[in-house]
């Protein structure tokens, strides 16, 4: 069970270093995901990972984190090798790891899962359920996070979860903390209060090695950085030495385009037109029009109702009062099977939830959602026109996959969204409604996506988009809903918008309302 | 600080050449063979006799493994979709004696319908069809609707049609079946139309549009439920042909045993569902193959007919059988972690 350290074998051990990796490579069936890969941790610092989608930086992270044995190369802790036979190794030797995707057990409250396989017993060897929630609480306070620790799991937001993941690894105390693309589904307010532990555990001489693609994260936080492109490892320097410009040119290998490709396009008539659309104990009172053409942001905070807005309106929980009209005639919409003959389209927040089929090929993901329409004859798919247009999709999006009978769940998760996307862009919707649609995604794609998301609006598409990263409400939206506690603070056009208007709707309910 | 560069230009692995995986069945068909050739040698040694060459042998087993191969059809696409079904065997049992009931000949004076006697076959089978389709809708909608999980729903339905099976005629078989009904089980016809169901399913799986919703919603049913699939309706649609299938194994069987019993088909959903886990459908939902299935229930097949042929002892054949079932779902779940950890 426990990592082995052998100190005899490594005569000059440096201990400048908390961590190196030297010469790691890792090749899956058809992939080279790491080639030669160095990475060295200071104690004490914030090393950011940096890097395309598919670069390799999760690839990396798990074999540091004992998920994944390398082919070749070595990691050294505290200069010393380690062998490492399973995460359980990996924390024993005093390392922790947020993962990219969410691993909690939802039926189980959230004390529970914190200290899952570490709950502290009674006498008589049952679980002490009172030390349990009292040694949660204690966490929580220091760490300054507001959840009930008796909450199942289940009921929490994916910001939530986040957080709970986040105390769950810090609880380990382990020398070396891994957060892989923490920050995707949090909002400004948490990212600050994530950066507030962050900067704790730093003081307190821990190395963290932080994946994201927000390039102002990168520059609040960090003191190293490390690019990485296609498994291979490009650059380590001090984060005062380079620019955002420099990183994405040493990530992508080309300059890139301007992010946010906003097109102004002609607005044209109402396309779906929504009142007082409530659903019981969740949010009540939205009512707004989207045009064709328009692309409506919708801001807010975690838990304002965004993403219960956009999954109502798709029939995923049915509203409960209120009404919604398409082209001017009311509809109702009762499940996401009746949104879909009406045109509209939904990229959901929770990619693993409700997004992806795990034990599927990357076609089969993509394909799933277009199996009624111009796609098959009687009850038979025509697979070689499918075929074709999910190759088409992934050479748009840029996939990067061996070829589409991967499995998805071996392909890195900005490419996983990108399969996502792709899935709903093929219904080709009148409406299409993107909850955090650039969630995990790199800064290149993001511009890619972006631009196709102006180039869909110019063709007339009504666009709903919610994100929690501001400059990219700021940026894409015509006009911004802001919710706040699941009611409608104000509308803001574009030319109003600015990061502080939108703040002050999101934070705290005004009057003005449309 | 140091600053390490390393700028190649480099192509990234996607363009190499890939490594095809092989597919599971490859595997099973690889276990099959084994299995036939390790009856072969210790037939020679233990009996001095061929256990492959004999066509009379090959031909019962086959025949044997027919009429839970359909079954095994019917359960492989229920487990793909993340349930299961324990109703079959009684599923069965219940067809056999409606369907013998309807096809009996006027030359018998004790008919269950002294008035229905020398109906065309094509009654008695579909009214078999029937009542199976029945049961499975019976299981699919209180699994869809009422949200029992499939283990219990199907578990009653089990002990449920096994009772009306024995309440249908107290108990006492129904027998004297009209030739033109029993032809449907002579011969091969049992193998064809358990091949026929095979290529039939296995296409449907493959390439229409309720074979990929079936995946889909054993992979991941709120991802499914979201990309605008009804699931509901899906499922009690899945369960219907499982029961459809339990019924026309009921008319084969009936049809070939000449009688319908209300003791046929015990413990066959267990050689079913056994028959899919050997071929590689994952008990956790969204993997699994007819071509799979239909291995597997050679492999069954081959272990009955192997045992029967060495003289074993029927009770240390289930010994074994057991054993079988359990390393199947053994390598099921390394798949599966290997699957998520690689
Ligand atoms: N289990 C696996 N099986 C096969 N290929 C894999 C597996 N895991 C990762 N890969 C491949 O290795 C490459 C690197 O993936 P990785 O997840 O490390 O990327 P990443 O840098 O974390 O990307 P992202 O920013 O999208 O999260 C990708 O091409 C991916 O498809
Ligand atoms: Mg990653």
């Amino acid at each position: 069970m426990a990592a082995t350290i052998d100190s005899a074998s490594s005569p000059q051990a440096s201990t400048q270093y908390l961590l190196e990796v030297v010469n790691a490579r890792k090749t899956f069936p058809g992939v080279v995901a790491l080639d030669n890969v160095q990475l060295r941790i200071r104690p004490g610092t914030v090393h950011a990972l940096m890097g395309e989608n598919g670069a390799g930086k999760s690839t990396l992270m798990k074999i540091i984190a004992g998920v994944y044995i390398p082919d070749e190369g070595e990691v050294r802790l505290h200069g010393k090798p380690l062998q490492l036979n399973g995460p359980l190794d990996a924390l024993e030797a005093g390392i922790a790891m947020i993962h990219q995707e969410l691993n909690l057990m939802p039926f189980m409250t959230i004390a529970e899962n914190i200290w899952i396989r570490r709950e502290p017993l009674n006498g008589l060897g049952f679980v002490d359920h009172a030390a349990l929630a009292s040694k949660t609480q204690a966490l929580f306070d220091r760490l300054g996070i507001d959840l009930d620790p008796e909450m199942e799991v289940r009921q929490l937001t994916i910001a939530g979860r986040q957080m709970v993941e986040i105390a769950k690894a810090v609880s380990y105390e382990s020398d070396l903390l891994i957060m892989d693309e923490p920050t995707s589904a949090l909002t400004d307010r948490e990212v600050e209060h994530l950066f507030r532990i962050i900067n704790d555990l730093r003081a307190q001489g821990k190395g963290i090695i932080y994946i994201t693609h927000k390039m102002d994260e990168v520059f609040e936080v960090a003191d190293d950085i490390s690019v990485f492109r296609d498994g291979q490892f490009i650059r380590e320097a001090p984060a005062s030495e380079l620019d955002a410009n420099e990183i994405i040119r040493l990530m992508v290998g080309r300059e890139v385009t301007q992010m946010f490709p906003k097109e102004t396009v002609p607005i044209g008539d109402v396309v779906l037109s929504v009142k007082q659309l409530g659903l019981e104990g969740v949010f009540e009172d939205v009512s707004f029009d989207v045009h064709a053409g328009e692309i409506l942001g919708i801001a807010g905070l975690v838990g304002s109702g965004r993403t219960n807005v956009a999954e109502t309106l798709f029939g995923v929980t049915p509203a409960t009062s209120g009404t919604i009209a398409i082209d001017g005639e009311e509809t109702v919409i009762r499940s996401p099977h009746q949104a879909m003959l009406r045109g509209l389209a939904l990229l959901t927040e929770d990619r693993k939830e409700t997004g992806l089929f795990l034990s599927l090929s990357v076609l089969e993901n993509m394909e799933i959602a277009v199996l009624r329409d111009g796609y098959t004859h009687g009850s038979f798919v025509s697979q070689h026109q499918l075929d074709q247009q999910c190759e088409h999709m992934k050479q748009v999006l840029h996939v990067k996959t061996p070829d589409l009978e991967e499995l998805i769940g071996n392909l890195s998760g900005g490419n996983q969204q990108k399969v996502l996307i792709g899935r709903w862009l093929m219904t080709k919707p009148r409406i299409l409604i993107l909850d955090e649609p650039t969630r995990g995604i790199d800064v290149g794609a993001k511009a890619e996506i972006h631009r196709l998301i102006s180039k869909l609006a110019g063709e007339g598409v009504a666009v709903i988009m919610i994100s929690s990263e501001l400059p990219e409400v700021l940026g894409m939206s015509d006009r911004i809903m802001v919710m706040h506690q699941g009611r409608v603070t104000g509308f803001l056009d574009r030319s109003d918008a600015n990061q502080i208007s939108v703040m002050q709707l999101a934070s705290a309910p005004s009057a003005a309302s449309a | 600080m140091a600053i390490a560069t390393n700028n190649d230009t480099q192509q990234m692995a996607a363009t190499k050449p890939r490594k095809k995986k092989l597919p599971t069945e490859v595997s099973i068909l690889a276990v099959l063979i084994g299995i036939a050739l390790l009856f072969e040698i210790v037939g020679w040694i233990v009996r001095g006799d061929s256990f492959l060459m004999n066509p009379q042998r090959l031909l019962i087993m086959i025949l044997q493994m027919s009429i839970i191969g359909i079954i095994a059809i019917g359960v492989t696409q229920v487990i793909i979709t993340g349930g299961i079904d324990l109703s079959s065997g009684s599923v069965l049992a219940l067809t056999a004696m409606v369907t013998a009931s309807l096809a009996q000949s006027s030359d018998y004076v004790r008919a269950v319908y002294p008035a229905l006697t020398d109906l065309p076959w094509i009654i008695p089978l579909a009214v078999g069809l029937l009542v199976g389709a029945l049961a499975g809708v019976i299981n699919g909608s209180l699994i869809a609707f009422a949200m029992i999980p499939p283990f219990i729903a199907t578990l009653g339905m089990m002990v449920s049609a096994r009772g009306l099976a024995r309440a249908y005629t107290d108990g006492q078989p129904v027998s004297m079946l009209t030739q033109e009904f029993t032809w449907i089980g002579s011969g091969a016809n049992p193998v064809i139309i358990f091949l026929g169901v095979a290529v039939i399913f296995h296409i449907a799986l493959k390439y229409t549009r309720y074979g990929k919703y079936t995946y889909a919603i054993g992979a991941n049913p709120q991802a499914a439920r979201v990309s605008g699939i009804n699931v509901r309706r899906h499922l009690v649609m899945v369960y219907a042909i499982a029961g459809l299938l339990a019924g026309l194994a009921g008319v084969v069987a009936s049809a070939r045993a000449g009688t319908g019993q209300a003791g046929m088909g015990l413990m066959y959903e267990l050689d079913a569902i056994a028959a899919a886990v050997i071929g590689g459908t994952s008990l956790a939902g969204g993997v699994g193959r007819v071509t799979g299935t239909v291995i597997g229930a050679l492999i069954l097949g081959v272990m009955l007919s192997g045992f029967t042929f060495l003289g074993v002892d029927a009770y240390y054949q289930d010994i074994v059988k057991g054993a079988i079932i359990v390393a199947a779902v053994i390598v099921d779940q390394y798949r599966q972690r290997k699957r998520k950890l690689t």
